[in-house]
């Protein structure tokens, strides 16, 4: 930690006891639902089969199998181009809908972020239907040109997917940080003689990068870490699809997956803490709240048609698996045609009778994680960004490493670590639905944090020493001053939050104890494993999409409320 | 700050006081779980709770593997009591492990063999309710689009016309394929079946990491030509799509098997759902067209429609290969870790290869050489060779590796990575000598 002048400055004592408490207490939630699961079943990788004894030797034979390197290599170069790709995709949505008077920002925004909520297989099955090497696009091209794009294929194939799952990170952030600077910065360089692009480039992406850092530095470990659009694409040769492979093959009670997972961690841990070094160089806390934002914009004509074309044609790239989610979902046969063979409601018919428990769960489990989120991540980032507290920073990183542990550990480790507990009726605790909330709120509270924390670092620390000194105790400028200023972001975190913990699978699988507990994602497993349940179980995901949207639309329009009535106190 | 621990203590009590009173174990509930899929489990749940008024049926879905990974986790305080799958090896590994109970089920009527297999264990654990066989599915559209002829044996997979156009589910990920892989290297032997799979392998579009992966690839169009069991290509015809299928001699018929989970907590349950599905009633919910699976009782087929088919009466269905469990077993992590290595994750080395004989080949058919004939004959046979022989596989330095237990010989990973060396080297070897070929012959 290098010290700089622009370090944050903390209060003047080092930490107050609440906050040492505080500190503890999520300490051991993290050891409890975290680190204690995830160890059970991750030592393996340090032992020596049969023996268990401790051993390096695991680790060696993974650097020198030449599978496992390849697989490193592809991984990172995904990673990283899809970060660039994400990038191309959110920059133009973000800064024209939150700059400019643009009619529609808010559904644009909401649609935006749909991306995000890709049901599993049912939104592989529509992918492979419209990009596939014989879906509409290649069918119609191959009709009229005579060519063949390999949009699915190979790693591009996996970068360009997974750039239109994951961007919504950089979007949401990104967005939620633009609204979060200052008018007055931006009038002040106006009135120093600075516009156009040169005023972006120095002043509101400046600005602005801690929402971006924070969304990027996400798809990178998100993508690195995913396995689901490699194994859709059959693309094996990745590290996350490796470890999965082996850890869920009967038989192989060899080391190697846990290997694999170790490194995803160490991976997902330095990424995280090189983007917080990245950022710490610089100070993007601007003093004066209040103003609503960057002033809006009117669009000249010209400007206006190049605006609503370069959004309308990234949301048309963006949403086209959710047209064929639809389609798949009113379609009666669809078979290597541009479109279904005939149409029908009979899907959702079937649905509606027989799964609407699914639906209420997915929603009581996404919130309640989403709520335990947001907690979660304000404390933590208050904790890492304004106090003294020594090691503060590993809850950070322990809480972002649940991002690189693969779900079915996760649910391993659960099962192992709570099925011996019995409760006073005598049935095992990891049969409470209770237990599929806390493993959705651990998988997706770096969603969360990574938002909190950006949000935290564009607000001043001089807002909270002047409530400070007005006499205010410090839990009453958090919950007066800090908390409503960072709302943008922490609702920013719930939705990121809600959205993917509403389609989470693999670690649900594991955990479901009966059907009435079950949320929607298992319920679309359930369908998807059949010729006569894909209909039904693009239907169920078309639900969990708009049920997802409509939740991520009413945020939004909380956010722009509250922005509007801040602006005009102002 | 006290308020603050406040918020987060009161968050995790309110979670805790909206606990739901919750799916109280009632009596009369049966907990199942299976690896099939809604459309399958739901008529049966439907039939067996008329049958048997007042007990509910609780299907939980997972995978066979996550479900086999299941039961052993919670073994400790067991709350299913039926496990209900396709793959006769998971419920071999349930057995090894003590999760099965023994039972001698009451139904009359039904086969003691079916194909060349015994439908129950012989130790009484676990009962086949029906029966299922290997074979090819193919996509009718993307056939005539692509003017694939229609196949009939595994060989004709291997035809140059099919390149590109197969897929197939990777055996370590799936036990319906990796009993489909046994049953060729049984019934062609280990060099002339692995021969065989790598040359159809040459042609694979894709490998998938699921068993369902494959029919649906098929069904959408994506692939041509899968290689997967009856009852998804039946369903997928009975739903609409336009595939068909067709039994390879080379097959065998395994069945689907049942089995109560010792410490059931309702084993009476258990034992009453068992009695169901082995009861005629229970027997022809097998035909209904979403499930189309063979039933084990052979008096059914009298209600089944006219083309179904009837391995009780068809002696060509499954018969040919004899299928031996105790070989299958003894090498089931080395074949599976073989065909990873050799196979999935040299795919592109091996296609490369292949295309490269191909072209060759399709040059010699025009002018012919000799010399170029005896050089894809070369290559040929470096695609076919293998780092085991089938005694090594099954011996104690090659399957002691796989066994989760320390051995003396060589570590899993070190094999693993002597094994995908060998075929990478020998595939490029055999690309060139193929460009050779096809250079002289022109």
């Amino acid at each position: 930690m290098s010290a700089t002048l622009s370090r944050p400055r903390a209060g003047r004592r080092a930490f107050t006891p609440g906050q040492a408490a505080l500190a503890i207490a999520i300490a051991l939630f993290l050891a409890a639902f975290l680190i204690l699961p995830v160890a059970t079943v991750m030592y393996v990788a340090f032992t020596e089969p049969g023996s268990g004894a401790f051993t390096l030797v695991n680790v060696w034979d993974a650097f020198r199998t030449e599978l496992f390197v390849r697989s490193f290599l592809n991984s990172l170069y995904v990673s990283a181009a899809t970060v660039l790709l994400a990038s191309l995709f959110a920059l133009p949505l973000a800064y024209i809908t939150v700059r400019f008077h643009f009619r529609g920002a808010l559904l644009i925004q909401t649609l935006g972020f749909l991306p995000l909520i890709m049901p599993p297989f049912a939104g592989a099955v529509a992918m492979q239907l419209l990009f596939g090497r014989n879906g509409t696009v290649n069918l119609l091209l191959g009709d009229w040109a005579g060519i063949n794009i390999p949009f699915m294929e190979g790693l591009n194939g996996v970068v360009f997917v997974q750039a239109v799952h994951y961007f919504p990170f950089i979007l949401v952030n990104l967005s939620a940080a633009l609204r979060n600077i200052d008018s007055a910065m931006e009038e002040a360089a106006q009135n120093l003689g600075s516009s156009g692009f040169r005023l972006f480039r120095r002043i509101v992406f400046p600005l602005a990068l801690p929402g971006y850092v924070a969304g990027a530095s996400l798809v990178f470990v998100k993508v690195f870490d995913d396995l689901a659009t490699p194994l859709l694409l059959n693309v094996k040769e990745m590290l996350a699809p490796q470890a999965y492979l082996r850890i869920t093959s009967i038989g192989l009670a060899d080391p190697m997956g846990y290997v694999i997972s170790v490194v995803l961690i160490v991976v997902s841990v330095l990424a995280m803490w090189l983007s917080a070094r990245a950022i710490r160089r610089g100070d993007y806390a601007t003093v004066q709240r209040g103003g609503g934002g960057l002033a809006r914009r009117r669009l000249g004509p010209g400007q206006a048609a190049l605006a609503y074309g370069t959004v309308g044609l990234i949301l048309a790239l963006v949403l086209a698996p959710h047209l064929g989610l639809l389609l798949l979902s009113l379609a009666t046969i669809w078979s290597f045609s541009p479109l279904p063979d005939g149409f029908t409601l009979a899907h959702y018919a079937r649905v509606f009778s027989d799964s609407s428990a699914y639906i209420w769960n997915t929603v009581t489990y996404a919130s309640l994680a989403a709520l335990i989120d947001v907690v979660l991540g304000t404390a933590i980032a208050y904790l890492v960004l304004r106090t003294r507290l020594v090691g503060r920073e590993w809850l950070d990183w322990t809480a972002s490493a649940a991002l690189a542990v693969p779900g079915v550990v996760l649910g391993i480790g659960y099962l192992r670590s709570f099925y011996g507990v019995t409760l006073p009726d005598g049935r095992p605790l990891a049969s409470l639905w209770l237990v599929i909330v806390l493993a959705l709120a651990i998988r997706r509270l770096p969603y969360a944090l990574r938002a909190c924390h950006a949000a935290l670092q564009q607000i001043s620390v001089s807002l909270e020493e002047a409530a400070e000194n007005l006499g205010a105790s410090k839990g009453r400028t958090v919950r007066r001053i800090v908390v409503p200023l960072m709302a943008g972001g922490i609702l920013a975190g719930f939705i990121s939050s809600f959205a993917t913990a509403a389609v989470e699978l693999s670690a649900t699988l594991m955990l479901v104890q009966s059907n009435a507990d079950a949320p929607l994602a298992y319920g679309l497993y359930v369908f998807m494993q059949s010729a006569a349940g894909r209909g039904p179980g693009a239907a169920l995901g078309v639900i969990a999409v708009i049920l997802v949207g409509a939740c991520t639309f009413l945020s939004h329009l909380v956010i722009e409320r509250s922005q509007r009535t801040r602006g005009r106190q102002a | 700050m006290q308020r603050r621990s406040f918020v987060l203590a009161s968050t995790l009590g309110l979670s805790g006081a909206l606990l739901a009173p919750g799916a109280r174990a009632q009596a009369g509930k049966v907990t199942v779980v299976t690896s099939f899929s809604k459309d399958v489990t739901d008529p049966f749940k439907a039939a067996f709770e008329k049958a048997m008024p007042g007990v509910t049926l609780d299907v939980q879905n997972r995978n066979t593997n996550a479900g086999v990974k299941y039961l052993e986790e919670t073994r400790g305080n067991n709350q299913v009591d039926v496990f209900w799958a396709s793959a006769p090896d998971a419920f071999e590994v349930l057995k090894s492990k003590g999760l099965l109970q023994r039972y001698t089920p009451k139904a009359t009527g039904i086969a003691p063999r079916v194909g060349s297999m015994p439908t129950n264990d012989p130790d009484g654990q676990y009962f086949g309710f029906a029966a299922s066989g290997y074979g090819i599915m193919w996509n009718e559209r993307y056939a005539r689009a692509n003017r694939l002829p229609a196949p009939k044996e595994w060989g004709d997979l291997a035809l140059p016309v099919f390149h590109d156009h197969v897929a197939i589910a990777a055996p370590s990920r799936s036990g319906t394929t990796h009993l489909t892989i046994e049953t060729m290297l049984q019934g062609d032997g280990w060099d002339q079946g692995w021969r065989l799979l790598k040359a159809m392998a040459g042609n694979f579009r894709t490998i998938t990491e699921r068993s369902f992966g494959v029919p649906e690839a098929v069904n959408s169009g994506q692939v041509g030509v899968g290689i997967v069991i009856d009852f998804f290509a039946f369903s997928a015809q009975a739903s609409g799509f336009p595939v068909k299928f067709v039994y390879p001699t080379v097959t065998t018929i395994v069945p689907a098997n049942v089995g109560i989970v010792t410490r059931a907590p309702n084993t009476a349950g258990a034992q009453a759902f068992v009695e169901f599905l082995l009861s005629p009633a229970g027997q022809a919910v097998l035909l209904e067209p979403g499930i189309r699976r063979l039933p084990v009782n052979p008096e059914i087929y009298a209600q089944a429609p006219a083309d179904y088919p009837n391995p009780f009466k068809d002696p060509s269905l499954g018969a040919r290969v004899r299928f031996d469990v105790d070989v299958s077993e003894k090498r089931t992590a080395v074949v599976d870790t073989l065909f990873d290595q050799l196979i999935t994750f040299q795919l592109d080395a091996l296609k490369a290869a292949t295309r490269a004989i191909q072209a060759a080949e399709a040059a010699l058919e025009k002018k012919d050489n000799a010399a170029a004939r005896s050089l894809v004959r070369e290559a040929r046979d470096l695609i076919a060779a293998m780092p085991v022989s089938e005694a090594e596989a099954s011996g104690p330095a090659v399957a002691g590796a796989f066994g989760g237990q320390r051995a003396e010989g060589p570590r899993q990973a070190e094999l693993e990575q002597a094994w995908a060396a060998f075929a990478r080297e020998r595939y490029a070897r055999a690309r060139d000598k193929a460009q050779e070929a096809a250079r002289l012959a022109r």
